[in-house]
């Protein structure tokens, strides 16, 4: 109705682009990203440009995987607050028990096992027991992190150290062309995987499904605690690969280390225009609001804004963007 | 289903009656009492010396967390959630402290009272945004909690010691007999000149209408924006008072928010309060934050690692919702 309203009143032109702009989300996102970038350029002309954009990147991907999890979650109408200390949990695991290039894979698989782990608890408690999500991830993530303080004061720490394969992998950059991030290598698949299986795959229309209506989906046949259950032990996973990566970029291994990450990672999903309430957005976009999110943040700080500054203008787009966004839907 | 049946069953009834109907209704808040009942004979029997102070240490210790979780509460019951508690706290908490060194106790009394509406101003500003925008309240309270965060920071980038004797006078110690600590003095007049002429006014009833469902309840009439700038004003307000306790116990104004946010939701829906909004009161997220208390020290006593203590909280958490929904599930098949 309000899109009707407008189109009577402005000119054919407007039309066409408030049309694009409300079919397309992501471009002015884009957009934005770009604007950034391009002032970050021009403020300071000196700077490394590639090891700018190779340092964005490193930085914007473990959130970006972070985000995944939030907008997977989001698409059934949840949201997963344990992915901080699940990363950060499985992190710590991989350094602990690393004794040398051989134990790599079992390092890792048992880090993978464990968050997969939680991440099914989680699925039976929201699944099953159809606990609200906010308080089981909550919850989890509270019992994580206890019980991950408690590993850290059992286990005697005589080789803990972050093993240099994940420092690698967070934090290098290919030889021959500086600007692209060894993380990329992680980070493009499992894109790619994400974002077709939320396009093409059934499994990817029933998280919609879920979301936009869960009544509906169930009296279509819909089992929603097994893909509940799935959903959940598939974002644990995603956040055992963030907190990897985490851990190898900043060469830190705590339990606590992911938690900075947990609430942005939740404003990247939406400024991407994953609806909080489910059934709306997708993998793309949350990648775009991860890099605005990381690129307006470097800016900030290249500006020389105090850190409260910083904070102040971070909330305030993470609200501008977002309201925009809810603008663009509602009109539609 | 049967919301008039209780009345009338009761007029006909004895008082014994009407007291187990009572009881039957505030099944949950009861169940708590019991609780807190328990562990505190628990703590007494694995500690012979827990007695009035340990009742006075208790009181001060949960008094910011809380009103953190009486804040949350209100806004949980308008449908809505507010991310922003702990940064609401800290900032309040630097103001007052930042403003009250080197003042007179009069003017500190001022700076006490104007850092409690600061708290109010800005709860009603989360409101008008989340009202404006309409941006869903966790999104936007999310984004505020950067940017109250932020504002505290600027005013203080260290933590700034304040402390002022007669703030500390406020919480610490008893009033007439050693086993009502001040502490629980003050929450409870805090709580009872704000909510119960809340509850029982007509903005009361449409914090509650508005929680339960928006759309009956802007169609019988109220105004579903100004309750909702109400509910997130009053969470400020609360917000605020946690703050200037925070000022008064820990004698100084600390700008990075605490993990009161969090704990506040959680207390807030183990004091019976659902999260789909329109159900619960605040005395029962009040009990929820005592026994958690209650539970840590008690580790503490037991010389368990404290931090298990987190872990029992979350699987509390858990357990005590599952719980819930499944008694839920099953009045729903039956």
């Amino acid at each position: 109705m309000t899109a009707q309203a407008a189109a009577r009143r402005s000119s054919p032109i407007m039309t066409t682009v408030v049309r694009i702009l409300r079919d397309q989300p992501l471009i002015p996102l884009l957009v934005l990203l770009v604007v950034l970038v391009a002032a970050f350029a021009l403020l300071n002309p000196r700077a490394d440009f590639s090891g700018y954009l190779a340092a964005q990147m490193r930085t914007a991907i473990p959130l970006a995987i972070l985000a995944g999890c939030q907008t997977l979650v989001m698409l059934t109408g949840g949201i997963d607050l344990s992915v901080a200390a699940t990363a950060s949990m499985a992190g710590f695991v991989a350094a602990s028990l690393y004794s040398g290039p051989d134990s790599l894979v079992i390092v890792i698989v048992v880090a993978l096992g464990f968050a997969a782990l939680v991440g099914a608890v989680n699925g039976i408690g929201v699944g099953i027991f159809r606990v609200h999500p906010l308080i089981m991830t909550l919850g989890m993530g509270l019992v994580i992190l206890g019980a991950a303080n408690a590993w850290q004061l059992l286990t005697v720490r005589t080789r803990s150290g972050v093993p240099p394969e994940l420092r690698w992998l967070g934090s290098a950059s290919a030889t021959d062309a500086t600007f692209l991030p060894v993380s990329l290598l992680v980070f493009i698949p499992l894109a790619i995987v994400i974002i077709i299986g939320l396009r093409r795959t059934g499994y990817g229309r029933l998280l919609y499904a879920i979301g936009d209506n869960p009544v509906a989906a169930r009296l279509s046949g819909v089992k929603a605690w097994q893909v509940l259950l799935g959903l959940y032990v598939i974002s644990a996973v995603l956040a055992a690969i963030a907190g990897f990566l985490v851990s190898g970029l900043t060469n830190v291994a705590s339990v606590t280390l992911v938690n900075p990450r947990l609430l942005p990672s939740v404003a990247a999903a939406v400024i991407g225009g994953t609806s909080i309430f489910g059934g709306r957005g997708g993998f793309s976009g949350t990648i775009v609001g991860a890099l605005i999110l990381t690129v307006a943040d470097s800016l900030l700080s290249s500006l020389g804004f105090p850190e409260a500054v910083r904070q102040i203008l971070f909330g305030s787009i993470i609200v501008v963007v977002s309201g925009f966004h809810a603008r663009l839907t509602v009109a539609a | 289903m049967t919301t008039a049946s209780p009345s009338v069953h009761a007029a006909r009834t004895s008082p014994f009656a009407t007291l187990g109907e009572a009881i039957r209704r505030e099944a949950w808040l009861v169940g708590l009492l019991g609780l807190v009942g328990l562990l505190l004979i628990f703590t007494r029997i694995i500690n012979p010396n827990y007695g009035a102070g340990g009742i006075q240490g208790l009181a001060i210790s949960v008094l910011p967390l809380a009103l953190a979780t009486v804040a949350q509460t209100i806004v949980v019951i308008s449908g809505g959630i507010d991310l922003s508690v702990a940064s609401m706290m800290a900032l309040t908490n630097v103001v007052a402290a930042t403003q009250m060194l080197g003042r007179s106790d009069e003017v500190g009394v001022g700076v006490a009272i104007g850092a409690i509406i600061l708290g109010l101003v800005i709860g009603a500003i989360n409101g008008v945004v989340v009202v404006i925008t309409r941006v869903a309240d966790i999104i936007v309270t999310l984004a505020m909690s950067f940017v109250w965060a932020g504002f505290a920071l600027w005013i203080a980038q260290a933590p700034i010691r304040s402390p002022h004797p007669w703030l500390a006078d406020l919480v610490n110690g008893a009033v007439g007999s050693e086993w009502i600590p001040k502490s629980f003095v003050v929450l409870a007049v805090a709580v009872a000149v704000v909510w119960i002429p809340l509850r029982r006014s007509r903005a009361g009833l449409a914090l509650y209408a508005v929680g339960s469902n928006q759309l009956a309840a802007f169609r019988s009439g109220v105004s579903v924006g100004r309750t909702k700038v109400m509910a997130y004003a009053l969470t400020g307000l609360f917000a605020g008072m946690g703050g200037v306790a925070l000022t008064a116990i820990t004698g100084q104004g600390a700008p990075l928010p605490g993990g009161f946010t969090l704990a506040s939701i959680a207390a807030a829906v183990l004091g019976g309060v659902s999260l789909a909004g329109g159900r619960g009161g605040v005395v029962g997220p009040i009990l929820a934050v005592v026994i958690l208390s209650l539970i840590q020290t008690d580790m503490t006593f037991l010389r368990l690692n404290s931090n298990l203590a987190t872990v029992v909280q979350g699987a509390i958490l858990i357990s005590v919702v599952m719980l819930g929904s499944l008694t839920q599930l099953r009045r729903a098949r039956a």
